[in-house]
């Protein structure tokens, strides 16, 4: 699960940010902002990709570097969104 | 204000080099055009008539003729220097400004620039000393270039007229691309065309003996921080800038034609429009634009102040599919990659203000360098606010209030606002730190730069190179002086006044004055106190003050709106248009070398979806896009471009 979600959070920012460049090392706890790959608008999409993307609905509150300044970050914030959606 | 061109040293074909680069400036000067020849070098004039309609023509000698000048501009306190001269027993044979300046030099030398008040670019042919002198104003309103080609110097107001030189040709530097994509504009004298430098502001070359000396008359200063601090009451200082801005404004409506004014809807053009009303006889002509989007419109504004002036107001609409269809124009004016579309619009102004029959209009540019009227300032402001307090979960609050016109910020969290604007992080005592977040978010536009591009560049970097570029005392200034001297001495030169000013005004012959760049105005408002100029959060607050019997509190009051215009969607709004699917093709993107192929692609292709609405892509589809035409437009070597070392 969280291997086939780090890739394709890994391949949204290579695409959508990145714009395919494939020099960019992207390490899975890099900062997105402190390594300028997203800005203020960058967020509100990363925030529509996750939850399109992921079938889950984050809530202002959410939205914070905390749940998704890095790869790492997002894949475990989207592990504890699904994880609770099984629970319940 | 006119084109003018030359050379001094020797070439074949004096005469047809001198009409060719004429030629290429005619927009510049459509009255009339002249040029002069002797074998020590040449000078080439196009002139917009303004001041000495019938006894200005250029170029111009003294009574002795071995000093000939060609000028462009108009020296604003020209009838106060002439009556001095009188006094001292000089005879004139013009009512023209131009005459002036030769008989100061005559009397001064090179240092005659110090006596002059007004927006100028000059070259003086001097036979009796053996030397060409160039000079140009202290903020760098007139534009001035100059390269060298087998031992002769060559100068004019536009590369386009150095380019007739033989053997000169377009090639992009490198260097020039990566400023442009990091602080907006290539720094001076760099420009974009390599071995072509660009004349800095209040500065004066002497070219003699095959050698070119370069010296500063002028410099923007501020009032160093451990000294005590200038003490003016605000009603004192209020009275003063009145009283400076009032005859700045005076001198500045001295033409022997008609002078109308740019009309924004904002404080500062309103200011001045409502300051030139009072000195036209005649009444008042002023001039806006107007955009579809809410977004980008002021137009109620706008029609508000001319109401309240009186004045025979005129607009003009600019919508997304016009931007589109003058771009291409507005890069053969601009001649500069520009990472904004902000110039288009007044490329329309300006034709809009020459169809109806004036050749001069006042603006309100330069208050938000010298009044500290922009975002920047503040934010800088709310940067070190929050620095004192990282922790603090309200202070990052703070960054929506200055940007409410940003939707993407105001959805934001306080942790968010925080690490965008770098507030928990920035170095206080950074040099470029007011400048480092926009700095930060052009230059990650790079990323489209190609790997030949990228490898010519390892090594350079921009900020650096600006910082080396400041002068000793910065270190000593307030924060928000630093942070004025930034965008005074870089960005309102390299483009402000230059892709967005004389060059959009001039592609239509239309001359600008800007009297809020008034050298006294500007040495009285770096005196000032910082909390006079951005007390609080309230930018500009003097000025407002100064300015609150002159203007309708409506527009007094009103939060500042940065001038803008729509960006990517210009272009993809109205669907995938030929010109920029060509530019922006893979075919001519490789050939051009300069970014990557695969990246443009992409980057369109995200336009198109109209997904784009963040500061980043589109300042990197607008830089892309621009220098691609640039490449097309004057280019003779594309393939060179990123292969040369």
């Amino acid at each position: 699960m969280s291997s086939s979600v780090k890739d394709a959070v890994r391949a949204f920012i290579r695409e959508n940010y990145l714009f395919g460049d494939e020099t960019v090392e992207l390490a899975d706890d890099a900062s997105l902002i402190e390594n300028d790959i997203i800005d203020s608008t960058g967020v509100l999409e990363l925030v529509a990709f996750v939850e399109e993307h992921f079938g889950v609905v984050m809530d202002d509150a959410e939205i914070v570097p905390a749940n998704l300044d890095s790869v790492d970050r997002i894949v475990a914030y989207v592990g504890s969104k699904t994880s609770q959606a099984i629970a319940v | 204000m006119c084109g003018i061109a030359g050379y001094y040293g020797g070439v074949p074909e004096a005469n047809s080099l001198l009409s060719a680069m004429a030629f290429a400036l005619g927009h510049r000067g459509p009255d009339a055009h002249g040029t002069f020849a002797v074998p020590e070098g040449g000078l080439a004039h196009t002139r917009l008539a303004i001041v000495g309609l019938e006894d200005g023509q250029q170029p111009m000698s003294n009574a002795a003729g071995d000093v000939t000048i060609v000028f462009n501009g108009e020296i604003f306190n020209y009838v106060e220097l002439r009556d001095e001269l009188r006094a001292q027993g000089r005879r004139f044979r013009s009512g023209s400004d131009t005459e002036v300046i030769l008989h100061l030099y005559d009397k001064f030398g090179e240092d005659c620039v110090s006596r002059l008040n007004g927006d100028f670019a000059f070259a003086i042919l001097d036979r009796s000393r053996g030397r060409m002198v160039l000079a140009r104003d202290r903020m760098g309103v007139r534009p001035l270039y100059y390269t060298e080609k087998q031992g002769t110097f060559y100068f004019a107001s536009e590369v386009k007229a150095l380019l007739q030189v033989p053997g000169v040709e377009a090639e992009i530097d490198p260097v020039a691309l990566d400023q442009i994509f990091t602080v907006w504009s290539p720094i001076a004298p760099r420009t974009p065309f390599r071995g072509i430098s660009e004349l800095e502001p209040a500065s004066v070359m002497v070219v003699e003996s095959g050698r070119q000396t370069i010296r500063s008359y002028w410099s923007l200063d501020y009032p160093d921080r451990s000294e005590a601090p200038h003490h003016i009451s605000e009603e004192a200082a209020t009275e003063e800038i009145l009283a400076l801005l009032t005859d700045a404004t005076r001198i500045r409506m001295r033409a022997d034609v008609p002078v109308g004014s740019y009309l924004s809807g904002g404080l500062d053009s309103s200011v001045i429009a409502a300051l030139g009303a009072g000195m036209a006889p005649d009444g008042l002509k002023t001039f806006s634009v107007t955009f579809d989007s809410a977004e980008h419109d002021e137009s109620a504004f706008q029609e508000e102040m001319a109401k309240a002036l009186g004045t025979e107001h005129r607009k003009v609409s600019c919508n997304e599919g016009d931007i589109a269809s003058i771009f291409p124009e507005v890069i053969r004016f601009t001649e500069k990659p520009i990472i904004r579309t902000a110039p288009a619009p007044l490329f329309k102004l300006s034709r809009l203000v020459r169809d109806s029959g004036l050749k001069v209009v006042l603006t309100g540019e330069g208050a938000d360098e010298v009044f500290a009227g922009y975002d920047i300032f503040k934010e800088a402001r709310v940067r070190r606010f929050c620095a004192r307090q990282p922790e603090s979960a309200i202070r990052p609050h703070l960054f929506r209030k200055l940007y409410p016109y940003l939707p993407g910020l105001q959805r934001q969290s306080a942790d968010y606002l925080a690490s965008f604007f770098g507030a928990d992080a920035a170095p206080l005592d950074d040099p470029l730190f007011s400048h480092r977040p926009r700095m930060r978010g052009t230059a990650a536009s790079k990323i489209f730069f190609s790997g030949d591009l990228r490898a010519q560049l390892a090594g350079y970097n921009a900020a650096d190179e600006l910082v080396s570029r400041l002068p000793q005392n910065f270190a000593r200034w307030h924060p928000l002086h630093q942070a004025q001297y930034l965008e005074s001495r870089f960005l309102l030169p390299g483009y402000i006044l230059s892709s967005q000013g004389d060059r959009m005004a001039m592609a239509h012959g239309i001359e600008g004055r800007f009297p809020f760049l008034d050298h006294r105005l500007v040495e009285l408002a770096t005196s000032l106190p910082p909390e006079m100029k951005l007390k609080g959060l309230v930018e500009k607050y003097i000025l407002k003050r100064a300015a609150r019997d002159l203007v309708p509190q409506n527009i007094a009051k009103r939060a500042k709106q940065p001038y803008r215009a729509p960006d990517s969607s210009s272009f993809t709004g109205a669907g995938d248009l030929d010109y920029v699917r060509s530019a922006l093709g893979e075919t001519a993107v490789a050939d051009n070398g300069l970014f990557n192929p695969k990246a443009v692609e992409k980057l369109r292709a995200k336009c198109l979806t109209g997904s784009v609405h963040g500061f980043r892509d589109n300042a990197a589809f607008v830089g892309i896009l621009s220098t691609q035409l640039w490449l097309q437009q004057f280019s003779t070597s594309k393939n060179r471009a990123a292969k040369a070392a």
